[in-house]
């Protein structure tokens, strides 16, 4: 093939920088999948709860976290806070800008499937005498847990692709690694696959790790299922 | 005629669905230590309010409800607290779908109750082995039929050792071959002196173990006698006209 490089395909396919970014990458996903989940559930109880001092602000925050561009978002914390004598190093300005932006969409798929969890289920639980938190930790969130499953994947896969963004203010990830070597080695077509493929094999893999949950959380569900497996 | 030893008691209850709809108007009863009481009436008359009234699992606009002499209207009651000591059944059953019978039944005296797992499990299997459901301890609810699974909530409310028991029409929900499962449960419950008051329309069940009836029409405590009086001879032409339609012929 005229112009393509496989030698350098294959050379940098197993390139240990390039395998390090996108182990960087995976550990922002992880991140902030983690953090934004346990803020947009705090969010999501916010905006859910009848006191206007607390759904208000946490209606404001989704407003303006899904408004804006994450790319904008992270510029404003890392280039444009140091003017107020705020700064953050690179990784730190990812994360805080990964995980905000994240809270405010998990924000709303928590607030859904909490609202999935029939009304009937929280009068049996205060019904026997469950508190609040109670009421919440054993039998609303698992509920709810399980039906956001689903779109709680969806944002795993787009939060993956969605890391690439930082490379914009230097953060080294996948994508800013591969630019860096391109700069290097000029083999841009060769290069620019290699990131796609170790996307497409992390968004693949997570695709399996998905199916094993919603599986597993499943089981109760499924009559089938629970059937085979006592017998 | 309030009752010195009442175990449930309402006091001239009020509630409103936002301005127009006035569900509960003035109700008053009381059901004494032991005592059975069926409450019945239409659809739509309020019944099924008035018993999540009782435990505060709807709010009452003015008058009182007190259990066992505390006051469930009362804005400073713990009442988590007092629920714990009151058993209620659903008419949709409610139990928790992603927990089995087994830990349906030892989730509350647990982390309510501070029981013991080991002493909790005792207490579940000795409650299955009352409604007849042993062998489905480690089952979800998804596999159980739904008289069994009336059966199960039924436990899982006896579980916490409740003063009193609430039904919110426990065998509507239910196939009729299914109803006389879950009905002898509670003619077992009503024959050892348990306080109970369930909402129904099973007038078998009334006449068998109740001592008194409360008819409701249009959030209107209409009629409250003794059980033989009520099927005999009912005071109110709403009630006569009820029974007509819903006795068999």
């Amino acid at each position: 093939m005229k112009g393509w490089n496989w030698g350098g395909f294959f050379e940098y396919l197993t390139n240990e920088y390039m395998l390090e970014g996108a182990l960087i990458t995976l550990g922002l996903t992880v991140f902030s999948m983690v953090f934004g989940l346990i803020l947009g559930f705090l969010v999501a109880l916010m905006r859910m709860s009848k006191h206007k001092i607390l759904s208000v602000p946490a209606y404001f925050y989704t407003w303006i976290m899904r408004g804006t561009p994450l790319l904008v978002q992270l510029i404003i914390i890392y280039t444009g806070l140091p003017q107020l004598g705020i700064r953050f190093s690179v990784l730190e300005s990812t994360l805080i800008g990964l995980t905000l932006n994240e809270a405010a969409y998990l924000s709303e798929i928590v607030r859904a499937g909490i609202s999935a969890v029939p009304r009937g289920q929280v009068n049996a639980a205060r019904a026997i005498g469950m508190r609040e938190f109670q009421v919440m930790r054993y039998v609303v969130a698992p509920q709810a847990f399980r039906i956001i499953i689903p779109p709680l994947g969806n944002s795993v896969n787009g939060i993956l692709k969605t890391t690439s963004i930082a490379s914009i203010i230097s953060m080294e990830e996948l994508l800013r690694r591969t630019q860096v070597l391109i700069q290097e080695k000029f083999l841009v077509l060769e290069l620019f696959i290699v990131a796609a493929l170790y996307y497409l094999v992390m968004t693949t893999a997570w695709e399996f790790i998905q199916r094993r949950i919603e599986k597993r959380l499943g089981r109760a569900f499924d009559v089938q299922a629970t059937v085979t497996e006592q017998r | 005629m309030q009752q010195a030893n009442a175990m449930i008691e309402v006091r001239a209850v009020n509630k409103w669905y936002g301005d127009s709809f006035h569900v509960l108007k003035n109700c008053s009863l009381a059901v004494g230590k032991g005592e059975v009481v069926v409450v019945c009436g239409p659809s739509g008359s309020g019944k099924s309010t008035l018993i999540k009234c009782v435990n505060g699992l709807e709010s009452v606009r003015d008058g009182d409800i007190l259990i066992d002499g505390v006051k469930a209207t009362d804005p400073g009651t713990d009442m988590p607290k007092l629920r714990a000591r009151v058993g209620m059944v659903f008419q949709h059953f409610e139990l928790f779908p992603h927990m089995t019978v087994m830990e349906n039944l030892c989730i509350g005296q647990e982390k309510v109750l501070g029981r013991s797992p080991s002493e909790a499990r005792d207490k579940t299997l000795s409650l299955l082995e009352r409604v007849g459901l042993t062998e489905h301890a480690r089952k979800y609810p998804i596999q159980l039929s739904g008289g069994q699974q009336q059966r199960v909530a039924i436990a899982r409310a006896l579980a916490m050792d409740p003063i009193a028991m609430l039904f919110d029409e426990p065998t509507s929900a239910l196939d009729p071959e299914m109803i006389n499962e879950v009905l002898d449960v509670m003619v077992g419950l009503a024959q050892e002196g348990m306080t109970m008051m369930v909402v129904t329309h099973e007038m078998g069940f009334a006449r068998k173990v109740a001592d008194r009836v409360v008819f409701m029409d249009r959030g209107e405590i209409v009629e409250n006698s003794d059980t033989e009086q009520f099927f005999a001879a009912p005071e109110s032409e709403r009630a006569k006209q009820f029974l007509s339609k819903i006795l068999p012929h």
